[in-house]
């Protein structure tokens, strides 16, 4: 059955473990992501980049056995914002027609394209393909990722930085892939990002979350920030950890083009997705050191 | 109108184009992607390492040495 709800989860004041207690936004605007549903059945609408969706599932498009499976797989997954990339062609004036059953699978979805800069070293390399990506994809967002480290590839947060300022100036929409550290997302949101996107582990690795404690110092301290935690998500249960830390939203590839049933597992993971936005706008109880009985016997054993 | 009308007669040089050497009689970057056969909305273009945007391809005039790369969509995470 389908319960209106009336309390905010911002109202939630009882001291739940997993409720962050948030304070107003100091670094950015207004962006209330917490909409309660009128109906349980009927994810409530959120915004990102300028966009209303309901599914809070970011799905990459790489690393499928077949565009066959990727296009079942972002229909099953519920996504509306999809990742793609770009690429230098390798043969001089070969056609670009290779990828092209790709691209338009992809547009054929309907989904939103989140363009990515994988692959950059450098700020001006990372702006370069950010301006060619919003030319060939017709899209002002940018996944802006600038590698610092070749074994984690892990974010260079300075490049990182750099890079964002000049986009943000140019007008673009972006969507930084970053470090789980406060400061330097706090500098992302000075020079104009509006939206962060911090590791839950290294790209592809599986991990989940590794450092549950730094998200949730986001979430705390940067509240009204969309968060979508990108890279690293192993199972559904690692999507479900997230939201329930009241992150916005999540990004994931690997875990649903190499289980071995995308189309499945990208079901799964877009109701993990749900089930952990619930969890969190419903508020988690709070852990307890000892049994607590929740049977209302009246504090006394029965005795025949 | 075509800018390249305007342009001296064409000379043959030798760019790089994707890290290959390639050679074209193309005044233009607009008019090298038609000599390619490549349609100008399925590519993004670059010379000399800076974004040429399609708006500005018929004006980018090419000259002996330049690299010229080219990007296309990509399945990406």
């Amino acid at each position: 059955m389908t319960t209106p709800m009336t309390t905010s989860p911002r109202d939630w004041k009882a001291g739940r473990s997993a409720q962050v207690k948030e304070e107003p936004a100091k670094r950015a605007g207004d962006t209330e992501q917490n909409a309660l549903p009128s109906r349980l059945d009927a994810p409530a609408t959120w915004q990102i980049g300028g966009r209303k969706l309901q599914s809070r599932f970011l799905l990459g498009t790489a690393g499928y056995p077949s565009p066959a499976v990727l296009q079942q797989a972002i229909a099953a997954s519920g996504a509306q914002v999809v990742t793609v990339g770009l690429r230098r062609q390798l043969a001089a004036g070969a056609p670009a027609s290779a990828d092209g059953d790709f691209f338009g699978i992809i547009k054929s979805t309907g989904a939103h394209l989140l363009p990515n800069t994988a692959g950059c070293r450098t700020a001006r390399e990372a702006i370069t393909l950010a301006q060619m990506a919003r030319e060939l994809f017709d899209t002002p967002w940018i996944k802006l990722e600038v590698v610092g480290d070749e074994h984690t590839l892990q974010p260079d947060p300075f490049e990182l930085v750099d890079a964002a300022r000049q986009l943000v100036k140019d007008g673009f929409e972006v969507f930084p892939y970053c470090t789980d550290d406060l400061v330097s997302c706090q500098r992302l949101l000075d020079v104009g990002c509006k939206i962060l996107m911090p590791w839950g582990a290294p790209i592809g690795s599986g991990q989940g979350l590794v450092n549950p404690g730094a998200l949730r110092t986001l979430r705390a301290r940067l509240p009204g920030v969309p968060l979508i935690v990108d890279a690293g998500i192993g199972s559904p249960a690692d999507a479900v950890q997230a939201m329930e830390l009241g992150l916005d939203g999540v990004l994931l590839n690997t875990a649903v083009a190499k289980a071995l049933n995308p189309v499945r597992m990208a079901r799964a993971f877009g109701l993990g997705i749900q089930a952990g936005r619930l969890a969190f706008e419903a508020g988690v109880m709070a852990q307890q050191d000892m049994a607590v009985a929740s049977t209302p016997v009246a504090g006394h054993p029965i005795l025949l | 109108m075509n800018a390249a009308l305007t342009l001296p007669a064409a000379s043959t040089i030798t760019l790089t184009v994707n890290g290959a050497a390639h050679t074209t009689t193309a005044c233009t970057l607009a008019q090298w992607m038609v000599a390619q056969g490549l349609a100008g909305d399925a590519l993004a273009t670059a010379v000399n390492g800076a974004f040429v945007p399609r708006t500005q391809r018929a004006q980018r005039l090419l000259a002996e040495g330049d690299a010229i790369v080219t990007f296309q969509p990509i399945e990406g995470g």
